[in-house]
């Protein structure tokens, strides 16, 4: 009998804890709300970590400034656990039940294509900090990730000039941001008259583990006398087998250079990177970048997660953009109204962490310097080329049929995210 | 003794149907009938949540259905609810029409950019709703069906099966990923615009799908509990306590478990079918083998072969679930398995096992 | 990355050219920042330019005394057969005394050759080249029929390459199906002893593979300056942590749950969320990085199409062993003989005085301890992540259970042949319809024979739920 009453009575108090925490935390003082949309378990806990941390520590820092429009900071982190029916759960969460004023967050497009709906339905902004393969501009989201133009495309031209390269396998991920970019890239080497015959294109599952077949095909492929490179857009955990069997299977990269977009330090910092070297990486900004704000930034970094061996890689570099770009914006408008600072946020420039200026375009994509780099064995990246000056993003692709008409802007009078130039029209194909 | 009086139920059920009308009658009030700083409100987001467990609540009593009654532990049930959740999904698609990004009005976006050039044969008739909700119960139906009666024939049962199942759910999880099954791979199905006509966002849709949730929850909850005392019910549980025995007597074993195997597919593909416009979206995530195995620990800690139980699980685990990750997010996982291990140890029979004076 | 060490060369601008400085080591970080980063400048190298320096010292190298450093100056050179070598080719022809080397430059001179069709030489050098694996032959063989696409000896001479490449790429593929095979075996071997033999359902079983996968990485770090005897050390090591967190599984959980498989499988599965969260709260969400030591690295060529990279034969070895200790420690030790007294016939055994429970206890310990040292294995090849048990675990379970349940041949031979199986797939479907085949495959399999390959022999334990 009292075991049954202990039963019940552990069960009320559980039921009520339970019941009490869901109800609404007042607040003592009033604060500005920044959502944070990362998982924080299951397969993109990896990357998204991170990015939690680095919201944390930028609001944190902005708090020591004295926050922003007299009021202090507050992260709401909530963790949609690498699901995606649950990040436009809790991307709702966040917006209607938390009230956030600004939400930064996603990795894979997958995500952001779930939350984008509920963005859109509730007017919220989204700050995404991922690398994406454009086709795609949103009202409500700013992309202070690499656009393909940000990214693959001066990768390719980097390859083929520099390192002469005549022969590509486009090995990827079996999903939207892999097969996209392939299009562009296939569409692209096409116009600069590469052939059919000379081009593998691969598609491997997330996750994949054996890599022995399509290392030794990459192999074959590229052992017919003309200089071959591999364009990575493998994401995610198959990263770790693929690069240790091309090291295993002794592909070097003199002889068969891969470039990936997936692969930054962190990734690096869970691998044995000494077959590794020589292979390259595409991004807009890497730790090993020789300038004080990136010193500086490196240092409160390694500071504020208490690891002085703490990597910094691009994303971070993103949300860093992305953020003083929202603080100026609010600052300008003197609210945080989502529909005031889609209106201010255009044209604002902040430094960002590479020594140039990036400025928020009217398509909400962002400019951003290309830099290549190779890998290092203390797993670094070794920058070997730059492009003069930032590039903006082009949300859509000058390379494909359905695209290259578009444009979007979100300024007067287009107001439109994918308006066609030729018909003159917003959203027609 | 259990009381038995209208309609077959037990009194565990009348409280959770009377809790259930309660709902029908509280939620869509406090929706739409107070406006949005009122205290009484609740939110559209609640509202779909509470759809969404009462979805998954369906889901556990169709894995409850053949693992309580029948004795069939299956660990690929989410298949059917995925399936169910594809059809649904398939339809909303074609309602999208021309409003999508890449503004085609016949193919999806993932389509176009796929370069596909026109609707492969397994999408036709999806732009009627009449024929999406068949599939939704035919299509997950066959698949049961088809597996089922090879497995019974062949008497597979016990581990074998139950490892079979995953493995089913497994191989459909890898070949739904795949972008060219032409279920829109990893992205799944999703942005969708309209239901039957009305727009999927509004507040009056919500609530709308929340009570057919709700109601149809009801039904299947009281016609399964029909179904348990029929003599079709009775044959199956002699088969879930000694099925050799129950075959020597002269019973067809096979035919009785392929019927409330079936069932409980189409049971669950019509869980599935709720589940999508509430949550908006659909993934091959939803075939994952750990979605199967979480759903029959609902199903577990709710109390098996109880029927109820597994509403009551179902619910109380997605609840927590939702609270943990938003308040206690790094450590929710410490919770869940925590939980897991508790009450298999301490509680044998569930939460509904609380309340036998055993 | 223990201590920081700034090993380089200055290069000393001298009139109109450079030399290099003597070479600096620094030790010291801040040293190293305010003395010699900043005021210098780092010469970039890219892959382009270590390429041309390889060629360079290439061609210099097969003058050289020391033969190992002519053999590798030759092997450069054969991939990238340059007319400008033509001189010191037939120069080295005439001096070179190794036989080896010797091989090598006439096999070069061939490639050569092919741009004098007229020469004497020149049928015997496509005779030379039709025997030769290496890539570059078949590429000059196939610029010269760009020129003269009918020359009937040399269409000939690359039919027979190409017949040769590919029954090497058939072997190939077996090799690789071996391995995949292995690494299934490998994973599956601990849930042969805790499902097979025991009948419990252990859904933790790829955190308990994950458990040996971390401790590698544990005693890396504990001792960085011998990674070539880690693995070694590590394989008991992860052994004891493995069977240690199995153990107390068995004792805290499971024994009060046996005879109810279903009840296993749920608490297990907490078991399993527990064991994830709780490595993701100590080591970080991140992946570690577990260092493959060099007498595992590299490959072993057989000819240059065909090569067994060593940490994949390493592992197919492995497994054979694990399997054939585990074998034979099942048939002739004790412990094992009362292994299977119990899982035969429980009351009988305890009748015959055997501790039931202990002898739980001990499998279970040893089957997860199994699963540890395949972890230690498999963290070689794959990502060593709080989440790297969950690929493992499907796979494994049905391994067993389609090699039949109870019997540990009946996994071996599941394992490889399912190995072998997806990877001949692979070419005609593709990695994941190869996959999706063979499960399709398994559960039509099961159907017509449901104890899987060898079924259990005796009275095998009903599996009531």
């Amino acid at each position: 009998m009292n075991k049954k009453w202990l039963k019940n009575i552990a069960m009320g108090g559980a039921l009520s804890l339970g019941l009490g925490l869901a109800s609404p935390i007042l607040m003592a003082a009033e604060t500005i709300k920044v959502g944070v949309l990362h998982s924080l378990s299951g397969t993109m806990a990896i990357s998204e970590t991170t990015l939690k941390d680095t919201m944390e520590m930028l609001v944190e820092e902005q708090n020591k400034k004295g926050g922003l429009l007299g009021k202090k900071l507050e992260t709401v982190v909530v963790d949609p656990a690498s699901n995606w029916p649950l990040f436009a759960e809790k991307a709702r969460e966040l917006l209607t039940k938390e009230k956030v004023d600004v939400v930064f967050g996603c990795w894979t497009s997958v995500s952001r294509k779930s939350v984008l709906p509920v963005f859109e339905e509730l007017n919220g902004l989204l700050f995404y900090p991922v690398q994406y393969e454009g086709e795609e501009s949103s009202k409500n989201v700013f992309y202070t990730g690499a656009a393909p133009n940000q990214q693959a495309i001066p990768a390719v031209d980097y390859l083929m000039e520099e390192a002469e390269v005549t022969r590509w396998v486009l090995a990827g991920t079996d999903y939207v941001y892999p097969r996209t970019t392939n299009k562009i890239l296939k569409a692209y080497l096409a116009s600069k008259g590469v052939k059919d015959e000379d081009i593998l294109i691969n598609y491997t599952p997330f996750g994949h583990s054996d890599w022995q077949s399509i290392v030794s095909d990459i192999k074959k492929f590229g052992s017919v006398g003309k200089k071959t490179a591999v364009v990575s857009t493998i994401n995610g955990d198959a990263n770790v087998p693929f690069y240790k069997e091309l090291g295993n299977q002794g592909v070097s990269a003199e002889d068969i250079p891969v470039v990936a977009f997936s692969v930054g330090e962190e990734e690096l910092s869970g691998m044995d990177t000494k077959p590794l070297v020589g292979h390259l990486a595409a991004w807009n900004y890497f730790m090993s970048v020789d300038n004080e704000d990136n010193a500086a930034f490196i240092e409160k970094w390694q500071a504020f997660t208490k690891d002085k061996k703490r990597v910094s890689n691009d994303p971070m570099e993103a949300h860093y953009i992305g953020f003083y770009m929202w603080a100026k914006a609010v600052e300008k408008a003197k609210t945080t109204d989502p529909a005031a600072i889609q209106k201010t946020i255009i044209g604002v420039k902040v430094p960002n962490l590479t020594g140039g200026m990036s400025v928020m375009l009217p398509n909400h994509h962002i400019t951003k310097p290309v830099l290549i780099g190779e890998i290092q064995e203390d797993g670094q990246f070794d920058v070997v080329y730059e492009t003069d000056g930032l590039v903006a993003g082009d949300a859509w692709s000058d390379y494909l049929e359905g695209s290259k008409d578009l444009m979007s802007s979100w300024e007067d009078p287009i107001q439109c995210g994918n308006y066609n130039t030729k018909l003159k029209k917003c959203g027609v194909k | 003794m259990k009381q038995q009086s209208f309609l077959n139920t037990e009194s565990m059920d009348r409280v959770l149907i009377v809790i259930l009308f309660l709902a029908a009658i509280i939620v869509p009030t406090a929706n739409l009938g107070f406006n949005q700083d009122h205290m009484l409100h609740i939110s559209s987001y609640t509202v779909s949540l509470l759809g969404k467990y009462l979805s998954l609540a369906l889901l556990a009593l169709a894995a409850d259905l053949v693992w309580g009654y029948l004795g069939i532990l299956s660990l690929g049930h989410g298949a059917f609810f995925a399936l169910g959740g594809y059809a649904m999904g398939m339809y909303l698609m074609r309602q999208i029409g021309d409003r999508g990004v890449y503004a085609h009005p016949e193919l999806p976006d993932f389509m176009v950019f796929l370069n596909w050039q026109e609707l492969p044969w397994f999408w036709y008739g999806f732009d009627s709703l009449g024929f999406a909700l068949l599939m939704v119960v035919f299509v997950p139906s066959l698949l049961a069906f088809v597996f089922g009666w090879l497995a019974f024939r062949s008497r597979v049962s016990g581990v074998y099966l139950s490892i079979m199942t995953q493995a089913l759910t497994y191989a459909l999880m890898l070949a739904f990923f795949r972008n060219e099954m032409g279920f829109g791979g990893n992205n799944g199905l999703t942005d969708f615009k309209e239901i039957a006509g009305f727009a999927i966002t509004a507040d009056l849709t919500r609530v709308c799908l929340f009570l057919l949730t709700l109601f149809t929850l009801i039904v299947c909850l009281l016609f399964c509990r029909y179904l348990v005392n029929t003599r079709l019910g009775l044959v199956a549980i002699a088969i879930r306590d000694a099925e050799s025995r129950t075959r020597f007597v002269g019973f067809n074993t096979v035919s009785v478990k392929l019927a409330i195997f079936t069932l409980s597919a189409a049971i669950a593909g019509i869980a599935g079918a709720l589940y999508v416009p509430q949550v908006g979206i659909i993934n091959p995530g939803e075939f994952s083998p750990l979605h199967s195995i979480e759903l029959i620990i609902w199903v577990a800690i709710g109390g098996r072969a109880t029927l109820y139980g597994a509403i009551i699980g179902a619910l109380v685990v997605n609840y927590s679930k939702t609270m943990l990750t938003g308040v206690l997010p790094e450590v929710w996982l410490f919770a869940l398995g925590g939980l897991f291990v508790l009450v298999t140890l301490f509680l044998p029979k569930g939460l509904a096992g609380i309340r036998s004076k055993r | 990355m223990v201590e920081e060490t700034h090993n380089f060369w200055r290069v000393i601008p001298v009139t109109d050219s450079f030399i290099l400085g003597a070479p600096i080591k620094v030790t010291d970080s801040e040293v190293f920042k305010t003395q010699y980063k900043k005021p210098y400048k780092k010469i970039r190298i890219n892959n382009r330019l270590r390429s041309q320096i390889r060629l360079l010292l290439a061609k210099r190298g097969l003058v050289n005394s020391d033969p190992s450093i002519r053999i590798e100056a030759v092997n450069t050179l054969i991939k990238k057969p340059d007319t400008t070598l033509y001189a010191v080719i037939q120069e080295r022809l005439a001096n070179e005394k190794n036989a080896d080397i010797l091989e090598k430059l006439r096999l070069l001179n061939a490639m050569l050759a092919l741009n004098h069709p007229t020469s004497k030489r020149f049928e015997s050098s496509i005779e030379h080249l039709s025997k030769s694996l290496e890539p570059s032959s078949l590429t000059s063989l196939n610029q010269f029929l760009e020129k003269h696409p009918s020359h009937k000896q040399a269409l000939a001479a690359v039919k027979a390459i190409e017949e040769k490449k590919h029954l090497y790429s058939l072997l190939e593929n077996g090799f690789f199906g071996l391995s995949m095979g292995s690494v299934l075996v490998l994973a599956a071997i601990g849930l042969a002893i805790t499902f097979g033999v025991m009948g419990v359902i252990n859904m933790a079983h790829g955190e308990l593979i994950m458990i040996g996968a971390y401790t590698t990485f544990v005693i890396q770090q504990l001792m960085p300056q011998f990674i070539g005897i880690s693995i070694i050390v590590a394989i008991p090591a992860a052994f004891v942590v493995a069977a240690l967190v199995g153990i107390t599984m068995e004792r805290l959980v499971i024994q009060y749950l046996k005879g109810r498989p279903l009840e296993t499988l749920l608490a297990t599965f907490g078991i399993s969320l527990l064991l994830q969260q709780t490595v993701r709260s100590i080591f970080s969400p991140l992946n570690r990085t577990v260092v493959t030591p060099d007498w595992l690295s590299g490959v072993f060529t057989i000819n240059p199409v065909f090569g067994l990279t060593i940490n994949r034969l390493a592992i197919i070895f492995f497994c054979l062993v694990l399997f054939g200790l585990l074998w034979w420690w099942m048939r002739r030790s004790r412990l094992g003989l009362q292994v299977r007294a119990v899982s035969q016939n429980r009351s009988m055994a305890e009748a015959l005085g055997v501790n039931a429970d202990r002898v739980d206890m001990l499998t279970f310990g040893l089957g997860a301890g199994i699963a540890g040292v395949a972890g230690v294995a498999l963290s070689l090849i794959s990502n060593v992540g709080p989440n790297m048990g969950q690929g493992y675990i499907i796979d494994s379970f049905i391994v067993v259970v389609f090699g039949g349940v109870g019997n540990l041949f009946g996994t071996l031979l599941a394992g490889l042949s399912l190995g072998v199986a997806n990877k001949w797939l692979e070419p005609f479907a593709g990695a994941v319809l190869a996959k999706i085949l063979l499960l399709i495959f398994i559960i039509l399999f099961i159907q017509k024979r449901p104890q899987g390959l060898f079924p259990a022999k005796g009275r095998a334990q009903e599996m009531a739920q």
